[in-house]
């Protein structure tokens, strides 16, 4: 039953999927109803499944979390959709400091199997707010797991095993990847698909490893492809999984190439690229022809769209990179 | 009249409120308010001795575990002296199926629902951070968090209503508890827009002690905070928080109201926190001891012990068995705080996700070895 779907309408047969598997499962957030939210991820659920299953919710992302704490305590499995990246820091006292500690709080008795959705990251010309990267705020506390997909079928598989899972998650969305296209077993039980917190090898390479996740995995394998045409044989390892980690693939790919770049669209100080980098050395060490490199977004505020370009991480600036570990 | 003004309630601040039972001890049979609604309570002369035994019991234990700490036994306490009439009328005002989603200073809502005094004292004594379970207690964990535990109640209310719960005398009913700080945080009024807009089955009760540790209600509002619930579109009414006859009429009739499917109400209890924030406070640099002074002489249990002399419910030998049971259960606390053990360390790693993590079971080992490495050695 496989079907070419965008990346957005996969999370959309995946939310429609899990909505009718439990009926504890309730979508909440701004517009998510009758308009199917502002990307239309939930599109026509709210038609099916009623008012009652898929909220609109007062525009209050602090409420939105916070009431979903309430209901998961009451035994829902509530999942929050956040417009935008940049509007969820109303929300982050909610999630740093209930969301992700009740569990521990109360020795266990509390569970809170709450999905965050966060359409995230940068290229789509949008105005400030709309276009950042803030997982690693979230991948830094204790208590959330944090995943973020790349292509269709991950996107259909994920969601519904990040809303079948106990854990409370953060569910990052590529927002430029969501009219991307790809082939989706809609027959796949999530119970049967990839596992949510591994890491995957997107690209078979002898010659250097690239680690990306979310929207940058594109971008690797484009310049893989490239570098292929040069002789160079790039592994492309997509991690899914930011908090826990699954880095195992990450070192044995290392181990055998010898050199290693992250990429993520992230700000590159103290993001996922640091402790992905500090992770390397600590297990490669010897394996390592060359630091561990990352190419990610710089250290400024998201810039203004007609300069977006400029700072999002691209195939040049991945390729240069690359250039640069061979040329230690 | 205005809200909840009555003739006798001279100690009544601008607005009036409800008051059941004068400073005085005197019973006022019922109070109507300016929107016709009508308070009243009925007990039984042994109930109002049960009422009478929760709040000395209350305050006992209370001023047990404030020792505890000045012992250097807890590590803080949050003492709810003053407070005891606000706590346990709208405590026991509470049906069992109700829910009710506390601060951290809620030790007498927590005795009325029946569940053991020494559940919280992990969290002060510093071996745990509150570990129960809420749905087994009706009794959500203690939110430190100012105001957070308001949006956790409406958001458990909105189950409530999903679940078909309300439309009846059997319904559900949801309470949060929270202070006059806690009015001024952003998630509080998101809780009182979502209870609104969902009609949701809840009470929101106010406890306004006059203080955010040192701040004066007057650095939280420019108007009184019962009056913010018209802003939401619910009803708002103010009670004597220091009586607790008052606490119980007006609670239970909104939880009644709630639970049949009629909407939320603000209840803002007037009362006055007789002690410090915490055991880590010194009131004494922000506030006059006169004015300490003046809410003593609106004890809530004073006036209660009042109240049953004078209707002659009860004798000194009465009020002499209170005071010593409390005793006992204050010394059977005192006990079992101080026979509390310290947490395993290597507990630190567990329960920080229901499905475990990788990471953390990679730190579990590396700090187990680190520990075992000790072993034998003078450490």
């Amino acid at each position: 039953m496989s079907e070419t779907l965008t990346l957005g309408k996969a999370l959309n047969h995946g939310l429609r999927r899990a909505l009718e598997n439990d009926p504890k499962v309730v979508i909440m957030g701004e517009d998510v109803g009758k308009l199917g939210g502002v990307f239309r991820i939930t599109d026509g659920l709210q038609k099916d499944f009623g008012e009652n299953r898929v909220i609109d919710t007062p525009l209050a992302e602090a409420g939105i979390v916070g009431t979903a704490v309430g209901l998961a305590i009451r035994g829902y499995r509530p999942v929050c959709e956040i417009q935008f990246d940049g509007f969820v820091f109303p929300a982050y006292n909610q999630i740093v400091a209930q969301v992700a500690k009740m569990y521990y709080r109360s020795l266990g008795n509390v569970r809170l199997p709450i999905v965050i959705r966060i359409p995230y990251g940068g290229g789509i010309g949008a105005v400030e707010h709309h276009s950042e990267s803030p997982e690693a705020y979230f991948s830094h506390t204790p208590g959330l797991k944090v995943v973020t997909c790349s292509n269709s079928a991950d996107a259909y598989s994920m969601i519904q095993q990040a809303i079948t899972s106990d854990d409370p998650i953060i569910f990052f969305e590529p927002k430029r990847r969501y009219w991307e296209k790809g082939e989706v077993d809609l027959s796949l039980a999530p119970q049967d698909a990839y596992p949510l917190h591994s890491s995957r090898i997107a690209r078979e390479g002898s010659d250097a490893t690239l680690i990306a996740y979310g929207p940058m995995v594109r971008v690797a394998l484009d310049s893989a492809e490239a570098a292929a045409e040069d002789g160079r044989q790039l592994e492309v390892i997509d991690l899914r999984s930011l908090s826990p980690l699954d880095l195992d693939p990450v070192f044995a790919s290392v181990r055998k190439t010898g050199h290693a770049v992250v990429v993520h669209e992230a700000p590159g100080n103290l993001g996922l690229g640091a402790e992905i980098a500090a992770r390397i050395t600590e297990e490669c060490f010897y394996s390592l022809e060359a630091p561990v490199l990352r190419v990610t977004g710089y250290d400024v505020p998201y810039p203004a769209a007609r300069v977006e370009e400029e700072y999002l991480p691209d195939l040049d600036r991945v390729l240069d990179a690359v250039d640069r570990s061979f040329g230690w | 009249m205005a809200n909840g003004e009555s003739e006798v309630g001279a100690d009544a601040p601008a607005g009036g409120f409800v008051q059941l039972l004068t400073p005085e001890g005197e019973r006022v049979d019922s109070v109507t308010t300016a929107e016709g609604v009508t308070y009243s309570v009925s007990f039984t002369d042994e109930e109002y001795r049960e009422l009478y035994r929760d709040l000395v019991t209350v305050r006992r234990l209370d001023a047990e575990a404030t020792a505890l700490q000045r012992q250097g036994e807890l590590g803080i306490w949050a003492s709810l002296l003053g407070q005891e009439a606000a706590q346990v009328g709208s405590g026991r005002a509470l049906r069992k199926q109700d829910m009710a989603f506390p601060t951290y200073r809620e030790h007498g809502v927590l005795y009325t629902r029946g569940i053991d005094p020494i559940m919280p004292f992990g969290l002060f004594r510093g071996v745990d951070q509150g570990g129960w379970d809420p749905n087994e207690y009706k009794f959500n964990s203690y939110t430190i968090v100012i105001g957070s535990q308001t949006l956790h109640a409406t958001g458990y209310a909105m189950g409530v209503t999903m679940d078909g719960r309300t439309g009846g005398p059997d319904g559900e009913a949801v309470i949060a508890y929270f202070g006059d700080g806690a009015t001024s945080q952003g998630e509080v009024n998101e809780a009182f827009v979502w209870a609104g807009v969902f009609n949701s089955p809840m009470v929101f009760f106010c406890q306004n002690n006059q203080y955010a540790i040192s701040e004066p209600l007057e650095r939280q509002t420019r108007i009184p905070l019962y009056r913010r619930a018209a802003g939401f579109g619910f009803p708002g009414v103010r009670i004597d928080g220091n009586d607790v006859l008052a606490s119980y009429a007006v609670t239970r009739s909104a939880l009644d109201n709630a639970r049949n499917g009629n909407g939320p109400t603000l209840i803002e209890a007037y009362t006055y926190r007789m002690g410090a924030h915490t055991s880590s406070d010194d009131p004494t640099r922000y506030r006059i001891a006169s004015e300490v002074e003046s809410w003593k002489a609106k004890d809530p249990i004073s006036r209660f012990k009042a109240f049953l002399t004078k209707q002659q419910l009860a004798d000194d030998d009465f009020f002499g068995q209170v005071d010593e049971d409390a005793r006992t259960l204050a010394l059977n606390l005192r006990e079992q705080v101080l026979a509390m053990p310290d947490p395993q360390p290597i507990s630190i790693f567990d329960n920080v996700y229901p499905n475990g993590s990788p990471l953390v079971d990679a730190q579990r080992k590396q700090f187990a070895d680190y520990q075992a490495a000790f072993e034998g050695s003078a450490h």
